[in-house]
C-alpha cells in the first residue's frame, strides 16, 4: 500500500519536522518582535556621592521645527466604557507640540560623565494611570529601585504588557477597581515599549536610569536638571517618532547651564 | 494500492457516510479557527489575556477589544477539539482501516499540542519561534481532518481503477512538491508575521509556489484533462494560488500603510486576515490534489492500464 507508506512518511517527515520547529521553539525564546529599547552599560559600584555646595543645572527647552505629521484620531468604538469620556477626537500622543513648536512627552537625560557617583532612588512609586484607555503620562521616567505602580482608573479591562529588553518582560492583568500593578524594575533601560493588547491603540514607553538626572518635558517643552556635579556631560533628549538628539555640556560649579534640542520635522 | 482494500476488511462494511459528513463539518469549523486565529494576530490581541488555560482568572471573561478576539479563539479551539474527540472515537469504533484509525488520534494529538503551544505562547509572551510552530501546527491539523474526510468518502472507498502516468516528473511527485511548497511558503508567512524572519524568504516562497502550481496545474491538464476528480482540483489550484498571490501583494501593500498607524486598521485586518484564509485554503487544495493523484494514479514500476478506458471507467463509478 504504496499510499499508506508515502502518506505515512509524508506525515512522520512533518511532524518530526513540526517537532523539531517546537524543540528550537522552546530553546529560542527570545522575543525578537518586541522593539529594541535603547541599553545603558553597566557600570562597576560608584561610590561618590554629590556635593551640593558645588552642584550646578542644566536648563532648557526641546521644540520641532517644521509641521509635526497629520495624526489620526483614534478609534475607541471597540470600547465603549471609554469611547463615553471623550467629547472631542483623540489624537495618538505620538508628536505633542504647540503652536510654537514646544514639544511634550520628550524625555531629556544624562547619558554619560555621572557613573562615579552613587544614588539613592525615590521611596515612593512612579504612578501611571490607565485613564480613558490611555496611559497617564504618555512617557514615564524613574530610577532603578523605585517601583512603578500602574493603575487601572476605567471600568475595563487592561494588559500591562511591559516590552523590557534589560529587565524581565511582563505582561499582566489590570482589572477595572483591582490594585496597581506593581512593575520593580532593576536595571536601566531606555523607551521600555509599554502597551495594552485589549486596546491596541494604548502605548506609552517608560525609561529607568541609574541616576537622577532625568525629566520628562511638559506642554511648554521646558526640563531642568538640578543637583549635577561640576563636570562636563553628554545631554541627550529623546522623542517617540524623532528619535535621539545629544549634545556636551560642561557645568561649573555651582553654573546654569542652557542647552536647547530642535528636532526637525520630517 | 489496490483499490479493493480501501473497502473491505475482512468483510466489514466500509465507514458509514455521517463519519465522512462529520469530518467535513470538523474541517469547516477549523476554517473558522483559522480566521479566528488570524484575527488575533492582526487586531495585536495575542496578549489582550495574560493567563492560560483561564482568562483573567475566569473561564468567560468580559469579551471587550482585544479579549472578545483572544479569548473567542479559545473558545472556538475548545469547540474544535471536542469535534475531534468525537471523531477519533468514532473512527476507533466504526472505520475498519487501522491507519484511518491512526489517523484520527494523529489529529488528535495534533489539536492538544497545538492547544499547549497556543498556552505556551501566551505565557511566554509570544516568542516567534512558538507563535510560528502554533501557526504551522494549526495548518497541519487542518490537513489531517481533510484527509479523514476524503479517505472516508464515498468516493475513496470505491473500486476505482488506477490511471497511468507515463512522463515525467510523475504527477504525484508534482503534487507532492507543490503541497510541501505551499506547506513551507506558510511556515515562511506565520514566521515573518510573528517576527521570526523577514518578509523576504516569503516572497521567494511565493515565487516557487506560483511556478510549481503552474507546471503541476498544467500536468493534471495535459494528462488527465478528462479525468474530472483530477481536473477539479488542478483548476481549483491553479485559481487559489493565483488569487494568494495577489491577496500577498494587497496583504503587502497594508503592512506598509500600517506601518504609522495608531492601532490596526480595517483594510489591514481584513486583507491580512484574507491573506490567511486563502494560504490555509491553498494547502487544502494541493493536498487533496495530491491525495486524489495517489488514490487514482498508479505508481510507477506497477502494471500499466490504458488511460482511456480508464478515464471512462472512472466517470462511470462515479455516477
Amino acid at each position: 500500500m504504496s499510499l499508506v507508506r508515502t502518506v505515512s512518511r509524508a506525515l512522520k517527515c512533518r511532524v518530526i519536522g513540526a517537532a523539531g520547529v517546537a524543540v528550537f521553539a522552546l530553546f529560542g525564546c527570545r522575543n525578537l518582535s518586541a522593539p529594541k529599547s535603547v541599553e545603558v552599560p553597566r557600570k562597576p559600584v560608584p561610590t561618590k556621592t554629590v556635593d551640593l555646595a558645588t552642584a550646578g543645572s542644566i536648563s532648557g527647552r526641546v521644540t520641532l521645527a517644521g509641521k509635526p505629521p497629520e495624526l489620526h484620531a483614534i478609534d475607541m468604538s471597540a470600547e465603549p466604557a471609554c469611547a463615553k469620556e471623550y467629547s472631542t477626537p483623540v489624537i495618538a500622543p505620538t508628536v505633542v507640540a504647540d503652536a510654537n513648536g514646544n514639544v511634550a512627552n520628550a524625555v531629556v537625560y544624562i547619558k554619560s560623565g555621572v557613573s562615579d557617583y552613587a544614588f539613592r532612588a525615590p521611596s515612593e512609586a512612579a504612578k501611571l494611570l490607565q485613564k480613558g484607555c490611555m496611559y497617564e503620562p504618555h512617557v514615564t521616567a524613574l530610577m532603578v529601585g523605585q517601583n512603578l505602580d500602574v493603575a487601572n482608573d476605567d471600568q475595563t479591562t487592561h494588559n500591562v504588557f511591559m516590552m523590557s529588553q534589560n529587565n524581565r518582560p511582563s505582561n499582566r492583568s489590570s482589572l477595572p477597581g483591582s490594585e496597581p500593578v506593581v512593575e520593580s524594575l532593576v536595571a536601566p533601560e531606555l523607551a521600555i515599549p509599554m502597551k495594552c493588547n485589549v486596546h491596541p491603540w494604548m502605548k506609552g514607553y517608560v525609561f529607568l536610569f541609574d541616576h537622577p538626572y532625568f525629566a520628562v518635558t511638559h506642554r511648554d517643552g521646558k526640563f531642568e536638571l538640578t543637583g549635577l556635579p561640576p563636570g562636563t556631560y553628554t545631554l541627550v533628549a529623546w522623542q517617540e517618532l524623532y528619535g535621539t538628539m545629544e549634545q556636551t555640556v560642561t557645568v561649573a560649579p555651582q553654573g546654569a547651564v542652557s542647552a536647547d534640542f530642535v528636532f526637525k520635522a520630517q | 494500492m489496490s483499490s479493493s482494500s480501501a473497502v473491505q476488511r475482512g468483510g466489514t462494511k466500509p465507514v458509514p457516510v455521517a463519519a465522512h459528513r462529520f469530518a467535513i463539518a470538523t474541517a469547516a469549523w477549523i476554517v473558522l479557527l483559522i480566521i479566528a486565529g488570524a484575527l488575533v494576530t492582526s487586531n495585536d490581541a495575542g496578549l489582550a489575556v495574560p493567563d492560560w488555560p483561564l482568562s483573567y482568572g475566569s473561564w468567560m471573561p468580559p469579551m471587550v477589544g482585544g479579549i472578545f478576539y483572544e479569548h473567542g479563539h479559545r473558545m472556538i479551539a475548545t469547540v474544535a477539539g471536542l469535534l475531534t474527540i468525537i471523531l477519533a472515537v468514532w473512527l476507533q469504533l466504526r472505520e475498519p482501516r487501522a491507519w484511518v484509525r491512526k489517523l484520527g488520534w494523529a489529529a488528535l494529538g495534533l489539536v492538544i499540542l497545538q492547544g499547549v503551544f497556543g498556552g505556551i505562547t501566551v505565557l511566554m509572551r509570544l516568542p516567534p519561534p512558538v507563535s510560528t510552530t502554533h501557526a504551522t501546527l494549526a495548518e497541519l491539523y487542518f490537513v489531517t481532518i481533510l484527509s479523514i474526510a476524503l479517505v472516508t468518502s464515498r468516493w475513496w472507498q470505491r473500486d476505482l481503477p488506477l490511471l497511468e502516468d507515463a512522463s515525467s516528473p510523475k504527477l504525484r511527485t508534482l503534487a507532492i512538491l507543490t503541497s510541501a511548497a505551499v506547506f513551507l511558503q506558510l511556515i515562511l508567512g506565520a514566521a515573518f508575521r510573528h517576527g521570526a524572519f523577514n518578509l523576504m524568504p516569503h516572497e521567494i516562497g511565493a515565487v516557487v509556489v506560483l511556478v510549481l502550481s503552474i507546471v503541476t496545474g498544467r500536468a493534471v491538464r495535459k494528462r488527465f484533462g478528462s479525468v474530472s476528480d483530477l481536473r477539479r482540483w488542478g483548476v481549483m489550484l491553479s485559481a487559489i494560488v493565483g488569487t494568494q498571490f495577489l491577496l500577498g501583494l494587497a496583504a503587502l501593500w497594508a503592512v506598509s500603510q500600517a506601518q504609522h498607524a495608531v492601532q490596526p486598521t480595517v483594510t489591514y485586518i481584513s486583507l491580512t486576515v484574507i491573506h490567511v484564509l486563502v494560504g490555509a485554503l491553498t494547502l487544502a487544495t494541493s493536498w487533496m490534489l495530491t491525495l486524489s493523484c495517489f488514490r487514482l494514479i498508479r505508481p510507477a514500476g506497477a502494471e500499466a492500464v490504458k488511460s482511456n478506458s480508464a478515464a471512462a471507467r472512472t466517470e462511470s463509478s462515479r455516477a
